[in-house]
């Protein structure tokens, strides 16, 4: 049932418009709407009842154990949601000056500070609203420090095969070739590859450390080293920040430029899809270049917004504005709580479930991509072999573990690995879910073998069953219309 | 340990499992040069109620200010339900709903997004959100290159009436691809497009002309004429809308006699709180035949395996998860929940109700410039029809007389001389339906003090 399938032609929710009836007439005939845009015509209980009972066919964090891999779905703590909507932090106008945002400028800068410190980087840019604006940032101060060098030869990024797609995506908006590096038998780097793409061409190299293949890359240093000699920039993608949080630091390795996703790490929420946050931070080199606006601190603990005027080598601006600072302000309630050995406590124990969920489903017969290195906060189970005996695959696990009531860990990524479930359980979950995981994943193996076709069929709890893909690619219907 | 669940005898049995004595251990293909990172630069944790006590106080030094500025954020009344059905942790801590048989919430709210977005501005396909206005107008001008095949230009036509901030952030985006952005002239007496001066451009190819309606300015543009005169160089015309001023004024899918083919801008005006310049969202539509050059998600309707009808994400072909660097955009997560926001806002205020809001802006922002236009040497820069924004020339500089008022509890608006040096000093204000009769009758007689010294002049001449 649509919101305009309970529409009626003079229902309104009288208390949410002016009262009064004011005119537009003053404003020219002709640059006036002839007709009213159709939007529902519904009475507030109703749009209350119908938002709510929508809600409720989600999966999410707080109904559900949600192990999605590279996403890093773990608890968004409450308290910061309450916090980062104060009343003053909510009405403040974006071009209010700077002498009546002391406060929220003051936790801006503290973020940026220690957000600097927990990466080993040199300074840190509040104002990307995402990971991929923050790649596109990443990659434009790279480009920037090339240029100003005049270094203009310089026309390829290297990405590793089971990189996520903005990575390659970014590089392209960027105006660079996309060079892919492949991944060696032990889920590393393959070193001799790499040697081979590196040269006079190469601008930079995007990686995620751990990986996307869920281990910690260990030549980061050699690797950092040969970038380095030819000429190339480092890269940081910090989606898997979560494993390492606190114990290793992306700026130690080598790396020139990062992002974080603070929907991930800091344990923002994903909203359905964003909004998220992606600072950027830099080491010394590519300084210059950073993203505006950042904040800034004078003399006496005052706190300003710095601009063009501060930075006049700035990539420039990404935002109308300073960026999701109702996010950011979330990000800083929670690393409050955190503090610095809360931050270490992230790694250990995201890490601690990664491995105990992989050994206890190694230890019922399920295939781990790299058995023999130490999982970082996630793993990948391949299903290969469940695929090939039973007729079972990927998909169909996922789909029967909606059913039995646990979020679907990330499909068929990285594509690499055939019949990948990449698995991030976070350091939220309790023994107790990971158990009733491993319980669920044995069970559907156990369906697969007596009926695998009542698995290809799953779900069968949910709202709606597998949903006809093909279809809604075909016969596009993107909006309601008065008589579908 | 805040968030982490485990009592020290699971953490023991877990450890058991997986054979290691210490958690140390787990970490132990990281090179030990690599561990041992110095966070003393970090404070220790606190609970939840000292953080709360913390941030209550750093909120408490943000002295709320009486808002007469918009220049790409506005006031508007937001009604309670929208925030406590938005924060329900269905919504608020759900992922992407790619699992679509678990996000049929999340799937069904962004398809109905889509429809009112296509309503506001009469054209047939909506995504499901950008970051914000200027990100959204950087991807329009990425995708009018992309989709524009009878001209082969990368020069895009964006005149001096699109906020400053718009034209800054798609410069810092699209340059990088070769995408060459060119100004178009204003009028000075009106403070829109030079219609006339457009003639110059006549013999050059332009893959797209930018229209914005209403622009930085608040003043109307000849939009059906722009757009005519866009399509007839073979350019692709991108309209930039405030979404509340489209339930008063024309779509832009019926601008001139073919519509626009692409529209976006900031979305923050449907419900979405002003929060010092973020969260918000962009939004974007366009006609079916560009719809696979559409950035971002997009969410269709179809039927389940028994014949039910079901939503899911489709086109994926277009995003970077499947065509990497030969997607349309980088753009992967998007600002989700302010859409969710936006929706209910609008199907709370339905379109009486937003034609009610765009009225009482307008209203108000005319009693605005009637009183202070009252006031000696205050003055309107442009005597065209306008929205609910106008920009006044003072008889002293804009950004002294602003601390002024801020000193005294009023956002007075938006000083234009720090993108437009040349216009001297102006002030763009703004009054939504917020504003009170009150609160327009204490900006004037403070601005009568401030320039004149005498709040009784003001009454007087008014």
């Amino acid at each position: 049932m649509l919101i305009y399938d309970i529409s009626r032609p003079g229902r309104r929710a009288f208390a949410q418009a002016p009262y009064r009836e004011p005119s537009a007439d003053s404003l020219p005939r002709r640059f006036r709407r002839q007709s009213p845009p159709r939007l529902p015509q519904v009475s507030e209980l109703e749009v209350v009842r119908h938002y709510t009972r929508l809600s409720q066919k989600n999966f999410s964090i707080d109904t559900h154990f949600y192990p999605l891999g590279s996403c890093t779905m773990k608890y968004n703590p409450r308290g910061a949601n309450q916090l980062a909507m104060l009343p003053q932090f909510l009405g403040r106008h974006p071009l209010a000056p700077d002498t009546h945002g002391q406060g929220v400028l003051a936790c801006l800068y503290e973020l940026q500070q220690e957000l600097a410190v927990v990466t080993g980087m040199d300074e840190v840019a509040l104002s990307v609203m995402a990971g991929a604006q923050g790649e596109l940032a990443g990659v434009a101060m790279i480009r920037a420090y090339h240029e100003a060098r005049g270094d203009t030869a310089r026309t390829e990024i290297l990405v590793p095969d089971a990189a996520h797609g903005t990575n390659p995506a970014t590089a392209t908006m960027c105006g660079y070739k996309v060079r892919e590096i492949p991944t060696g038998a032990d889920g590393d780097v393959d070193m001799a590859a790499l040697d081979t793409a590196l040269g006079p061409q190469t601008a930079g190299i995007m990686l995620t450390n751990p990986s996307t293949v869920g281990v910690f890359e260990r030549r980061i240093q050699e690797i950092a080293a040969r970038v380095h000699e030819a000429g190339g920039l480092l890269y940081y993608d910090g989606a898997n920040l979560n494993a390492i949080l606190g114990k290793a630091r992306p700026g130690d390795m080598g790396f020139d430029v990062i992002h974080l996703n603070l929907h991930k790490t800091f344990s923002t929420p994903h909203g359905g899809g964003g909004p998220g946050a992606g600072a950027v931070g830099v080491n010394q080199r590519l300084l210059p270049y950073l993203p505006l606006p950042r904040v800034g601190q004078e003399k006496g603990d005052r706190y300003r917004w710095l601009t063009e005027a501060d930075c006049p080598e700035s990539i420039g601006r990404l935002g109308t504005f300073g960026g999701n600072i109702g996010i950011l302000l979330r990000a800083y309630a929670y690393l409050r709580m955190l503090g610095r050995d809360g931050m270490v406590r992230v790694a250990d124990y995201s890490t601690l479930s990664a491995n105990y969920l992989m050994k206890r489903l190694q230890a019922e017969g399920f295939t781990v991509a790299y058995p023999e290195r130490r999982a970082s906060h996630e793993f990948i189970v391949s299903l290969k072999k469940e695929a090939k005996e039973l007729g079972v695959n990927a998909m169909d696990f996922a789909k029967r573990l909606l059913d039995l009531g646990y979020h679907a860990p990330t499909t068929y990524f990285p594509l690499l690995i055939p019949e990948a479930l990449l698995i991030e359980p976070t350091e939220t979950e309790s023994k107790r879910e990971l158990d009733g995981f491993v319980e669920a994943m044995v069970r559907i193996r156990k369906e697969a073998e007596e009926d695998p076709d009542a698995v290809k069929g799953a779900p069968y709890r949910l709202p709606v069953r597998r949903l006809d893909d093909v279809r809604a690619a075909r016969d596009l219907d993107l909006r309601w219309e008065e008589h579908s | 340990m805040p968030f982490v669940p485990h009592t020290p005898e699971e953490i023991q049995e877990m450890l058991d499992t997986i054979g290691v004595e210490r958690l140390d251990e787990l970490f132990d293909e990281i090179p030990s040069a690599l561990l041992g990172a110095q966070l003393d630069a970090i404070p220790e944790g606190m609970g939840e109620m000292e953080v709360a006590q913390l941030m209550r106080a750093r909120a408490a030094q943000d002295v709320p200010l009486t808002c007469f500025a918009g220049a790409g954020a506005y006031e508007h009344h937001i009604p309670a339900a929208v925030w406590e059905v938005t924060t329900r942790g269905e919504f608020y801590s759900a992922y992407t709903p790619y699992q679509a048989e678990a996000s049929q919430g999340t799937l069904q709210q962004i398809y109905e997004f889509q429809t009112m977005i296509s309503e506001l501005t009469g054209l047939y396909a909506a995504n499901a959100s950008l970051y914000d206005g200027a990100t959204a107008l950087a991807e329009a001008v990425l995708m009018a290159v992309r989709a524009n095949r009878k001209v082969k230009s990368k020069r895009v036509l964006i005149p001096r009436s699109v906020h400053p901030r718009y034209r800054q952030v798609v410069e810092t985006v699209v340059t990088a691809q070769g995408i060459e952005l060119i100004d178009a002239p204003l009028d000075d007496t009106v403070g829109r497009v030079d219609a006339e001066a457009l003639g110059r451009f006549e013999d050059q190819p332009f893959a797209a002309v930018v229209i914005p309606q209403p622009n930085f300015f608040g003043a109307l543009e000849e939009v059906d004429r722009l757009t005519d005169w866009a399509h007839g160089l073979g350019a692709l015309a991108i309209g930039v809308c405030n979404p509340v001023a489209l339930a008063v004024l024309s779509p832009p899918g019926e601008w001139g006699s073919a519509g626009v083919d692409i529209v976006c801008g900031e979305g923050q005006p449907l419900g979405i709180p002003l929060a010092s310049g973020g969260p918000y969202f962009g939004y974007m539509a366009t006609r079916k035949e560009h719809v696979r050059q559409l950035p971002g998600r997009v969410v269709g309707r179809t039927v389940d395996l028994d014949g039910r009808t079901g939503f899911t994400l489709t086109l994926q072909a277009r995003e970077q998860h499947i065509r990497r660097s030969k997607a349309t955009s980088n753009i992967c997560t998007n600002q989700g929940l302010m859409a969710t926001a936006a929706t209910i806002y609008m199907a709370l205020l339905g379109s009486e109700g937003l034609a009610r809001v765009a009225a009482m802006c307008h209203e108000r922002t005319r009693e605005l410039v009637q009183r202070l236009t009252a006031i000696d040497g205050v003055e309107r820069l442009y005597d065209g029809p306008f929205f609910h924004e106008v920009p006044l020339r003072l008889p002293r500089p804009a950004a002294e007389v602003l601390k002024q008022l801020a000193a005294h509890g009023v956002l007075g608006g938006y000083d234009l001389g720090r993108d437009y040096a040349e216009l001297g000093s102006v002030l763009l204000v703004c009054a939504t339906e917020m504003r009170t009769s009150a609160e327009i009758d204490h900006y004037a007689a403070l601005l009568q003090e401030i320039l004149h010294g005498d709040a009784a002049v003001a009454r007087s001449s008014g």
